[in-house]
C-alpha cells in the first residue's frame, strides 16, 4: 500500500533543515515524482522557503517533477556509451516516442530519462526500460525495442 | 587591530576582521566586483574581485578572504587582469547582444566592466538557452536570458528582506534565477519592494514600465492628465540629473512635470497629510475602545502584501486607511473632477513613486471604483527622470513653480513619509493634538531618526501611555510581530516600511544607491522639516478647505467610502 505524504513527512521532525534531502528521497520513491504540493508541503515541515526546497530539488538529477511514465525508459550518456553513440540513440528514442528526454508522454505510457552512467559500460551503449537492460544497442533496434513495449499494454 | 600588509609594492594598513576588498578599499584601490553586496555575507562566485597573493598558487578572491600579516598583493597585475577580462567575456559569451535596446543601457555593470577591461571583440560563443520574460507581476519584469547568476537578487530578498521569492533553479549551463516551480512571479511570495532590482548589476530585473500609453495620454486633447509626486522624490530626483544628493528641487519638479504636458500637479505629501490625520483619528478610537491594538500602518503596499499572505490574522489590526497615493488619487477622481467639472473617466491620473510595489497597489480591486482604477499608472523615479530627458527639459533651467489647487499646501509632517519613522513622529503629532487639544512642542524625536532597522519610543499623550515601535526593511518586521504575539502589549503603534531606510531608500530610486545618498535624501527631508512653517498635518490649510467643503471629518461617511479600504488573504508560494 502507498504511504501518504502525510506519513512520509511526519516520518521527519518539524523544522529540521537537514531531512531535506531524505525527505525528498523518501517521496519520490514512495510516488515517483515530486509534485508542487509535496514541495509547498516539505518547505511547511521544515520551515523552509518553497523556491529554496525547489531549488535545491531541480540541482539533483535525481528528482523527478513529473510523473513517470508506465514505461521509464533510461538512455545512458555516460563517458562509454557516449563513445559509443549515445547520443545518436536518446535523439532516436526522442524520435520515435516523440519525447524530449524529461518528458513524459500524454497518454502516460512512457517517460525518457537520460542518465549519467548504469555501470553497464562494458555493454555501451546501453539503455534501460523499467529495470530491464538493453545492451549494446544500435540505432535500428530502438523502433522495434519501443513497439514491443506499445504493444504490451 | 592594525598591521600592515603590501599591495602593489606599497604598504597600507589592514584591520584583523577585514576581508582582503575591505581592506583594499578602504586604502583607496579600486578592485571590480559583481556577485559581492556590501553588508551582505560575500558569495564569492563571480571571481571578478581575484587579485595576485604572492606564495599562492591561484588568484585569490577579495571578497571573500580574509586579510593576513603576511599577505603581498598585486591588484592589477597582467594575470590578473587578464583573469577578470575572461571572466567577463565569459559572462558576454551567452548574453543577448541587445545592449542598444536594454533596459540598462549605459547603467549596466556587466556593460561597464566589458568596457573597463577593454573588451573589444566576442572571442566566445556560449549556448544561448531560450528564455521566456515574465510579465505576470504588476510591478517587476524578470529576464532570465540577461540574468548572469550572480546571485545579488536572491541574497538581497533571502538575507536582508527574508522573503525568499527567487532561488537559483537547476544546475550547470541550465542555472537560472526564478520563484517556486519556475512559475510567475504574481503566484510567488515576492512583494515588490523591488530591492532586487536595485541591486541587479543587469537588465534581468526591471520595473514594469508602459512608456506608450502615458504618452498617449499625454497628447490626448481629450484626456486631462494628473499627476502626483511622493514626498520622497523632490529629494531624489535630483540625483538622476547628475545633481548633489538630497538636493530638494520641488518647485523645479512641478515645472517641469507642466512642460512634460501633466495639465494638474499635485504633491503626494497632501494626501500624506490626509491619511497621518484619517489613521490618527482611527488609531484615537481603537485607543478609546481598546480594540485592535497595536495597530499596523498601511501605507507601505508591500508591508499589506507582506501581511496579506504571512499573517492574515493580523489584518484586522492593519489600519483601514489607504496609502496616500490611492487617498489622493480617490479625491483626484472623487472631488476634485467634479469641482473641475469634468468626469473622473476622462482623468488619466498618474502618480510618480519611489517604489516599484505602488504599481501593484494601483492595480488592487480594492483600488478600482465601477473597475475603474483611481490611480491609473505609476512612474519610479527612474522613468520620471527618463521622460524628462525625453523631452528634452533641462532641469538646470527651470523655474520652480508651486502645485496646483486645491491640494497646494503641505505640512513638513507628510513630508516625513519619505523616511523610517518620519510617519510615526508626523502621527504623534496628530495624535497629541486630537487627545489633548494642544500642539506638541516636542517636535524632533531622535529615537526615531536613527538608522536603526528596528526602533521604539514610548511617550505619554494625555492620559495614554503610548508604545510606538517603527520597522524599516521587511525582514525587521518578524521578530516584532512574534514578540507580540507572544503577549507584549506595550507597543500601540508599528509603522512598517518594507525598504531600509523606508521610501528613500524604495525600489523605485535611481540605481545602486550608495547607503550616503540614501541619508543625503532622509537629511534633506529632516532640513525641511526644522525649515518650514507648517509642521503638523492637521494644520494644512487646504486640507482644512477640502475637510470643510468635502469630506466634513475624518472618519466621515465620504472618508470611509473614499478614503479607506479592506485587505484579504492571500495564498501565494511560501
Amino acid at each position: 500500500m502507498q504511504a501518504s505524504l502525510d506519513e512520509i513527512i511526519s516520518r521527519y521532525k518539524a523544522g529540521s533543515r537537514e531531512s531535506l534531502l531524505p525527505l525528498l528521497q523518501d517521496i519520490q520513491i514512495e510516488f515517483g515524482y515530486l509534485n508542487e504540493e509535496a514541495i509547498l508541503r516539505v518547505g511547511q515541515h521544515i520551515k523552509l522557503p518553497s523556491s529554496k526546497v525547489y531549488g535545491i530539488a531541480t540541482f539533483y538529477d535525481q528528482f523527478r517533477f513529473v510523473q513517470k511514465g508506465k514505461f521509464h525508459i533510461k538512455v545512458c550518456r555516460g563517458t562509454s556509451c557516449h563513445m559509443h553513440g549515445s547520443l545518436s540513440i536518446l535523439r532516436e528514442v526522442e524520435r520515435v516516442l516523440n519525447l524530449k528526454e524529461g518528458q513524459t508522454s500524454r497518454d502516460g505510457r512512457f517517460s525518457l530519462e537520460a542518465v549519467s552512467c548504469m555501470g553497464a559500460c562494458g555493454s555501451a551503449p546501453v539503455m534501460n526500460v523499467n529495470g530491464e537492460f538493453k545492451t549494446a544497442i544500435a540505432i535500428q533496434d530502438i523502433a522495434q525495442i519501443i513497439n514491443f513495449y506499445r504493444s504490451t499494454i | 587591530m592594525l598591521f600592515d600588509i603590501e599591495v602593489n609594492g606599497k604598504t597600507i594598513k589592514a584591520r584583523r576582521e577585514d576581508t582582503l576588498l575591505m581592506a583594499l578599499e578602504r586604502n583607496g584601490i579600486k578592485v571590480p566586483t559583481l556577485c559581492h553586496i556590501k553588508d551582505l555575507l560575500p558569495s564569492g562566485a563571480c571571481r571578478m574581485c581575484v587579485v595576485e597573493v604572492e606564495g599562492r598558487q591561484g588568484l585569490i578572491p577579495a571578497c571573500s578572504h580574509p586579510v593576513e600579516e603576511w599577505m603581498k598583493v598585486r591588484t592589477h597585475s597582467p594575470r590578473v587582469i587578464k583573469a577578470r577580462k575572461t571572466n567577463t567575456e565569459l559572462l558576454l559569451s551567452n548574453h543577448p547582444d541587445d545592449c542598444l535596446y536594454c533596459e540598462r543601457n549605459g547603467n549596466c555593470e556587466l556593460q561597464k566592466l566589458a568596457e573597463d577591461l577593454n573588451v573589444r571583440e566576442r572571442r566566445f560563443y556560449g549556448k544561448k538557452n531560450k528564455y521566456k520574460t515574465d510579465p505576470s507581476s504588476a510591478s517587476l519584469l524578470r529576464d532570465p536570458a540577461k540574468c548572469i547568476l550572480c546571485g545579488r537578487c536572491i541574497r538581497v530578498c533571502e538575507e536582508i528582506q527574508k522573503i525568499t521569492a527567487l532561488e537559483f533553479i537547476g544546475r550547470g549551463n541550465k542555472t537560472q534565477v526564478g520563484p517556486a516551480f519556475n512559475k510567475g512571479m504574481n503566484l510567488s511570495s515576492c512583494i515588490n519592494c523591488g530591492q532586487c532590482v536595485m541591486v541587479c548589476p543587469t537588465g534581468a530585473l526591471a520595473e514594469k514600465q508602459y512608456p506608450a500609453l502615458l504618452q498617449d495620454a499625454l497628447h490626448n486633447p481629450e484626456v486631462k492628465t494628473v499627476i502626483q509626486c511622493s514626498p520622497t522624490l523632490s529629494v531624489t530626483l535630483a540625483e538622476e540629473f547628475g545633481l548633489r544628493a538630497g538636493k530638494d528641487i520641488e518647485g523645479v519638479m512641478y515645472a517641469a512635470l507642466r512642460k512634460l504636458g501633466f495639465d494638474y500637479v499635485f504633491d503626494t505629501s497632501f494626501g500624506a497629510d490626509l491619511m497621518i490625520t484619517e489613521q490618527a483619528t482611527e488609531f484615537y478610537s481603537r485607543l478609546k475602545f481598546g480594540k485592535l491594538l497595536p495597530m499596523f500602518s498601511s501605507c507601505c503596499p508591500a508591508w499589506i502584501k507582506y501581511a496579506e499572505q504571512t499573517h492574515p490574522d493580523l489584518l484586522e489590526n492593519v489600519s483601514a486607511c489607504k496609502s496616500p497615493q490611492q487617498m489622493l488619487g480617490a479625491l483626484v477622481s472623487n472631488h476634485f473632477a467634479p469641482l473641475a467639472g469634468m468626469s473622473a473617466d476622462d482623468i488619466y491620473s498618474v502618480s510618480a513613486m519611489p517604489c516599484i510595489a505602488k504599481k501593484f497597489e494601483s492595480q488592487r480591486e480594492q483600488m478600482t471604483h465601477k473597475g475603474i482604477t483611481d490611480v491609473d499608472l505609476v512612474l519610479t523615479t527612474r522613468e520620471l527622470a527618463r521622460l524628462i530627458r525625453l523631452n528634452g527639459i533641462d532641469i538646470e533651467q527651470v523655474e520652480p513653480e508651486l502645485s496646483d489647487q486645491p491640494y497646494q499646501s503641505r505640512s513638513t509632517a507628510g513630508k516625513m513619509l519619505a523616511v523610517s519613522g518620519g510617519l510615526t513622529e508626523a502621527m504623534i503629532r496628530t495624535l497629541h493634538f486630537l487627545i489633548t487639544g494642544k500642539e506638541t512642542t516636542q517636535l524632533k524625536i531622535q529615537e526615531l531618526r536613527s538608522g536603526k532597522g528596528r526602533k521604539e519610543y514610548f511617550v505619554k499623550i494625555g492620559e495614554y501611555k503610548l508604545g510606538f515601535a517603527v520597522v524599516n526593511g521587511i525582514g525587521n518586521v518578524e521578530p516584532l510581530i512574534s514578540e507580540i504575539q507572544k503577549g507584549r502589549t506595550d507597543i500601540h503603534y508599528i509603522e512598517v516600511m518594507a525598504c531600509e531606510g523606508g521610501c528613500v531608500g524604495g525600489g523605485g530610486q535611481p540605481i545602486h544607491p550608495e547607503k550616503n545618498n540614501i541619508k543625503a535624501r532622509a537629511k534633506s527631508i529632516y532640513e525641511l522639516d526644522e525649515k518650514e512653517s507648517n509642521r503638523f498635518a492637521h494644520q494644512n490649510a487646504s486640507l482644512q478647505s477640502v475637510y470643510n467643503s468635502f469630506l466634513k471629518e475624518p472618519g466621515s461617511e465620504l472618508s470611509l467610502m473614499h478614503l479607506y479600504t479592506t485587505y484579504e488573504e492571500r495564498e501565494v508560494m511560501k
